[in-house]
């Protein structure tokens, strides 16, 4: 069943991720992206992260893509027209990237642990939350704060970016 | 049973989908979104590492938890900065295409 769901979700995931690539219609992409993240919040919960699987169901398919979603119809942005390519600049894109494609590849069927099964868990089917914030609020707490600065800081540059004359 | 190579290989699959994004994609939109895609390449194996290293008393590293939870709070403030900086240049050059954005091409 396990194993299902996760070809399922892993194929639904990658097909959605490359229509983003492949779309001209900057609208139809943000919608593949949002198919991507909820394909991407089912493999986290396939790996019995379930907070992470909200979290990134909450944020991500909700919060950022509604962000991406509203600047594209407030630029109102069309599909692209084509233009000339530029074969060089196109080759050298699918070298890199075939190279990357190899090398990854062959970096992940090389690590001694890539054929092992997971672990079974002590507890399953329980809420991690308890669990996550512990960690969060002992362990890490100087960083949970640190980040809780940058958010305000990066409010602050957006409010400041959005003013209508850059000085 | 999926593997923790299976996992591995689909993150990094999707991080290779998302830089072909990056480097062939002429939309500065387009070029955001795959960025985001990259980030939540690296997520997707962090957290496979997380259930495959299980601590001593039977649960998933909840440390690496605690990281993807991070990336997604920056991931969300990048989102934010890098969109008001795409509509500033929008409302001053009226493009997103990055061939129109020359200006500091050597």
């Amino acid at each position: 069943m396990l194993t299902i769901l996760f070809w399922v979700f892993s194929v639904l995931m990658l097909a959605s991720a490359a229509a983003v690539v492949l779309f001209r219609n900057p609208v139809n992409s943000a919608m593949s992206l949002v198919l991507t993240f909820l394909a991407l919040a089912a493999l986290f919960v396939t790996l019995d992260a379930f907070f992470i699987g909200v979290i990134q169901v909450l944020v991500y398919a909700g919060a950022v893509m509604v962000l991406f979603l509203f600047i594209i119809m407030l630029l109102d942005l069309k599909a692209e027209t084509r233009r000339r390519l530029n074969i060089a600049a196109l080759a050298g894109g699918i070298a890199v990237l075939g190279g990357f494609v190899v090398l990854i590849t062959h970096v992940v069927k090389s690590l001694p642990a890539s054929a092992d099964h997971f672990p079974t868990l002590a507890r399953t089917g329980y809420s991690d939350a308890y669990d996550i914030g512990m960690t969060l609020f002992s362990d890490f707490n100087l960083p949970f704060q640190i980040i809780g600065v940058l958010l305000l800081v990066s409010t602050i540059g957006v409010v400041f970016l959005s003013r209508r004359s850059l000085r | 049973m999926p593997t923790l190579g299976d996992y591995l290989l689909v993150s990094g699959l999707l991080f290779s989908i998302g830089l072909a994004g990056v480097l062939l994609r002429r939309n500065l939109l387009i070029i955001f979104m795959s960025l985001e895609l990259m980030l939540n390449a690296a997520n997707l194996s962090l957290v496979a590492f997380a259930r495959h290293g299980v601590t001593a008393f039977g649960l998933p590293d909840y440390n690496a938890q605690v990281l993807v939870f991070f990336i997604i709070t920056v991931a969300a403030a990048e989102v934010a900065v890098g969109l008001a900086i795409i509509v500033a240049l929008y409302r001053l050059r009226q493009t997103t295409h990055v061939e129109d954005l020359n200006r500091m091409k050597f």
